[in-house]
């Protein structure tokens, strides 16, 4: 018997041997990342979460500037566009003026960090009963891979191309120990999605900074520290080995703050 | 007849923002607008209607917070002055592209720069030519009064549901810091979550409705032919809005020879030219633009058709107004300026001056 | 009836709050009004000004250069604003820390010595309402009951208490004004 595509299909599809779904709130739109990124696996755990929470007509999103500057192509619930850092100040009117709604911004680093430092800041210290995802893959993507806040010493960016100099251009901007160190902020975690373990994970972790956000208790911050393999110029898999020993030295992974408390001493 | 009361113009607009029935009004601090924010905090709106009043960590977080509450529906507001708006821009301009209607006040000061606190007009051509970056279109209200200030609020909201687009109240330090009568208006409900739902939801991100697909607030898009379809659509809108919604106020124009062309504070001291000067038998009248973005051009023309001898425009700047008058009138009789920057004020004396010797000695 | 009138002193002696009780004086009598006052640093302890016009007709420029009335509480002001009452307006004056005196002999002049009046009723801050009542003797364009109307509507309600002591500083001001020259 020869096993053609379609032949495949009918011998194994079937309902007893399904084992996964994508979430209806993915749209059917091709992701524009490049594969082996991680905004993808982000995109899809949050997406799960809204769908599994029962929040998909009660949730309202924005979008940065950055390589996720269409996440509303492909994030199927009523998404919002912002400029370039400044999600965390739509989120500000939205949450305020839709109390009932989840609210969430999904931002890169050189988003979050660089140019949006100010409005982050100033939402997490207003204690902003809303949910930030900030996506750390320690450059900007989208631009062709320039040095970011978060760019490690030593790493060759397209603006760093002798490697980040910390005398000329500072170290690495922790923004996650920053918030975690502001009364607003209730939950502060930093998790990865670059296994499946580090995913489920990062799952659990989403699912409670929606539950906070739920319960009013303030702003949920969750950094994800992500790769960037065509930034990084390295394959998808040398670049998640990459992540692995480099970023994840730099930047921990763990809860920081809990139930509006410091869980780990911040260094 | 409705409550009178004196109040400064900044107040009136805080006041005329509570009772039009605003969801929410953003700001940052700066001099001469900060009595909008400061009157706001005092009343306590969210007691009055559940009006939300936040202070902003700056005029860039404002205006994106002003996306936001636009684009998820709500009726919302902030103002500022010259300095405050050009950081504003960014985000004016992604309103425009994004279609997304809301209310900004500029109490203008005088620039470049830091410039200074005192009043001025300077921000014409930044208000009515667009100002940030791309082609867009504010709809542009001048109010001469303080009565004005309160007014053109509920205007403004229903101009600027009417077309989604910003529309912007074009003040300056004297009508802001001044103090007149007003009659304040009846106020208007807030939309309920539902009405808004209703009159918004098919576009605003009012939360996924089952039976239509998600909303998407953008101006981002990366196929250039929709991209010229959509500056074409706004083009579009704009041109609907030349049509629709040119406003203007003529006052001792029936016999006039001679125009002065003036909007805001500038309008008001011209007023009072226009009588020292009748009062020396020169039969001269004012037309004061409401709107300056659309700009009364026809109103102009037909003057000219009339056999006007002469146009004097007075702004507080160097002259900025003056070339939209000019594009009226062409060659069909004299156009001159005058003016004072920097916050200095011009006299009604100074410009009758102008007037015998700019426009009809001349 | 239109009266434009000019306000000047130092920050602090209650020029802005003169003016604004004035126009409020108007609404109550169904008059146009406007205030317009300096803004800015020069608020902070240098001098204030506010121009206060009342009026059958709509108001036309709410700043001016010449006015019928001007109420002078420092030298400064004295120096500033005495060219620019209209020939026949009225100049009215404290003396206090007044070294040279007005000059014109176009104009009618009073002085009114408000912060010894005022300091006789026990209590400085109402040195404005003294030199309100002396204006208002010379020039009554306001009645009596719209002043009190007036002084309630621009009063917030938890100084109402101090309504009478501020009525009665008016009308102490009436009592004090002294001509300097009429030229009627
Ligand atoms: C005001 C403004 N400045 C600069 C840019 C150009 N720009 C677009 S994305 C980007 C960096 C994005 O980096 P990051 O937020 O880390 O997202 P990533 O692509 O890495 O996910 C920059 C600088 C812009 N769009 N707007
Ligand atoms: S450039 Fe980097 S961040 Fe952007 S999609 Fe590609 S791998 Fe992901
Ligand atoms: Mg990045």
């Amino acid at each position: 018997m020869e096993l053609t595509a379609d032949k495949i299909k009918e011998l194994v599809v079937k309902p007893e041997n399904k084992v996964y779904a994508k979430t209806p709130l993915l749209t059917d739109k091709t992701l524009s990342y490049c594969p082996g990124c991680g905004h993808g696996v982000a995109h899809r755990i949050l997406m799960e979460l809204v769908e599994e929470m029962g929040l998909e007509n009660d949730t309202i999103g924005i979008a940065p500037v950055g390589c996720s500057v269409l996440a509303y192509e492909f994030m199927n619930v009523d998404m919002q566009e912002a400029a370039h850092g400044r999600a965390p100040a739509l989120a500000t009117a939205i949450k305020r003026l839709w109390p009932g709604k989840f609210v969430f911004t999904y931002q890169g680093d050189g988003d979050l960090a660089a140019i949006g430092g100010n409005e982050t800041l100033h939402a997490c210290n207003r204690g902003e009963n809303i949910t930030i995802i900030f996506i750390n893959n320690g450059i900007y993507g989208m631009t062709g891979g320039q040095m970011a806040p978060t760019t490690l010493p030593g790493m060759r960016t397209s603006t760093s191309p002798y490697g980040r100099d910390t005398h000329m251009m500072g170290n690495p901007l922790k923004m996650t120990e920053i918030v975690a160190m502001l009364p607003g902020t209730y939950f502060v975690t930093r998790q990865a999605v670059h296994t499946a373990k580090h995913a489920r994970k990062a799952k659990k972790a989403i699912k409670k900074a929606i539950e906070v956000q739920l319960e009013g208790k303030g702003t949920s911050f969750v950094e994800i520290v992500s790769n960037c393999n065509s930034g990084w110029k390295m394959t998808p898999v040398k670049a998640n080995q990459w992540l692995e020993e480099n970023m994840l030295d730099y930047y921990h992974l763990g809860d920081i703050k809990v139930d509006g408390k410091l869980v780990k001493e911040i260094v | 007849m409705g409550e009178l009361r004196l109040m400064k113009g900044n107040e009136a607009f805080a006041e005329a923002l509570i009772r039009a029935g605003a969801d929410g009004y953003f700001g940052y601090p700066i001099t001469p607008q900060s009595e909008v924010i400061e009157y706001l905090m005092a009343e306590k709106p969210h007691e009055r209607t559940g009006m939300v009043v936040l202070q902003a960590e700056s005029e860039l977080a404002s205006i994106n917070m002003l996306y936001g509450g636009a684009g998820a529906g709500k009726k919302v507001a902030t103002s500022s002055s010259s300095p405050g708006i050009s950081l504003m821009l960014e985000g004016i301009s992604y309103m425009a592209g994004a279609e997304l209607p809301c209310v900004i006040l500029n109490v203008q000061r005088g620039g470049p720069g830091l410039g200074t606190i005192q009043p001025s007009q300077s921000d014409y051509f930044q208000a009515t030519k667009g100002g940030g970056h791309g082609d867009y279109r504010l709809l542009v209200l001048a109010p001469a009064s303080v009565q004005e200030m309160s007014d053109f609020v509920p205007l403004a909201f229903d101009l600027a549901f009417k077309y989604r687009n910003p529309v912007m109240i074009l003040s300056d330090g004297v009508i802001g810091q001044m103090m007149e009568k007003v009659e304040l208006f009846d106020p208007i409900p807030r939309w309920t979550d539902e009405e808004v739902i209703e009159k918004n939801g098919d576009w605003a991100t009012v939360g996924k409705r089952p039976g239509r697909e998600r909303n998407i607030i953008t101006s981002l898009d990366l196929d250039p032919y929709s991209m010229e379809r959509h500056n074409h659509d706004l083009f579009a809108k704009y041109k609907k809005m030349e049509e629709e919604e040119v406003r203007w106020e003529e006052l001792n124009t029936e016999d006039a020879e001679y125009f002065i062309v003036a909007y805001g504070s500038a309008s008001r001291i011209s007023q009072k030219a226009i009588d020292l000067a009748r009062a020396e038998g020169i039969k001269v009248g004012l037309i004061r633009p409401i709107t300056l973005y659309p700009f009364p051009y026809k109103v102009l023309q037909e003057k000219v058709q009339k056999g006007a001898k002469g146009f004097l425009t007075v702004e507080l700047n160097m002259g900025q107004m003056i070339e939209d008058v000019q594009l009226a009138v062409k060659d069909n009789a004299k156009v001159e300026f005058f003016g004072h920057v920097g916050g200095v004020i011009p006299t009604p004396e100074e410009v009758v001056e102008a007037l015998k010797t700019k426009i009809i000695g001349g | 009836m239109t009266e434009e009138i000019i306000i000047a002193g130092f920050g602090g002696q209650g020029v802005l709050s003169m003016g604004k009780i004035l126009a409020y004086s108007g609404i109550m009598q169904g008059q146009e009004v406007s205030w317009m006052p300096s803004y800015g640093p020069e608020m902070r302890g240098g001098t204030a000004n506010v121009t206060v016009i009342l009026s059958d007709e709509r108001i036309s420029s709410p700043i001016l250069t010449k006015f019928d009335t001007a109420i002078i509480l420092n030298q400064q002001s004295l120096d500033k604003f005495e060219k620019a009452v209209k020939p026949g307006g009225i100049l009215l004056y404290d003396p206090n820390g007044i070294t040279r005196h007005p000059e014109r002999d176009d104009i009618n002049i009073y002085k009114i010595d408000a912060s010894h009046v005022a300091s006789e009723l026990g209590n400085p801050k109402v040195y404005n309402m003294v030199v309100l009542g002396a204006y208002l003797k010379v020039n009554p364009i306001v009645s009596m009951d719209n002043v009190k109307e007036g002084l309630k509507k621009s009063l917030p309600e938890r100084y109402h208490h101090l309504l009478p002591l501020n009525e009665s500083a008016i009308e102490e001001g009436t009592k004090h004004v002294e001509v300097v020259r009429e030229i009627k």
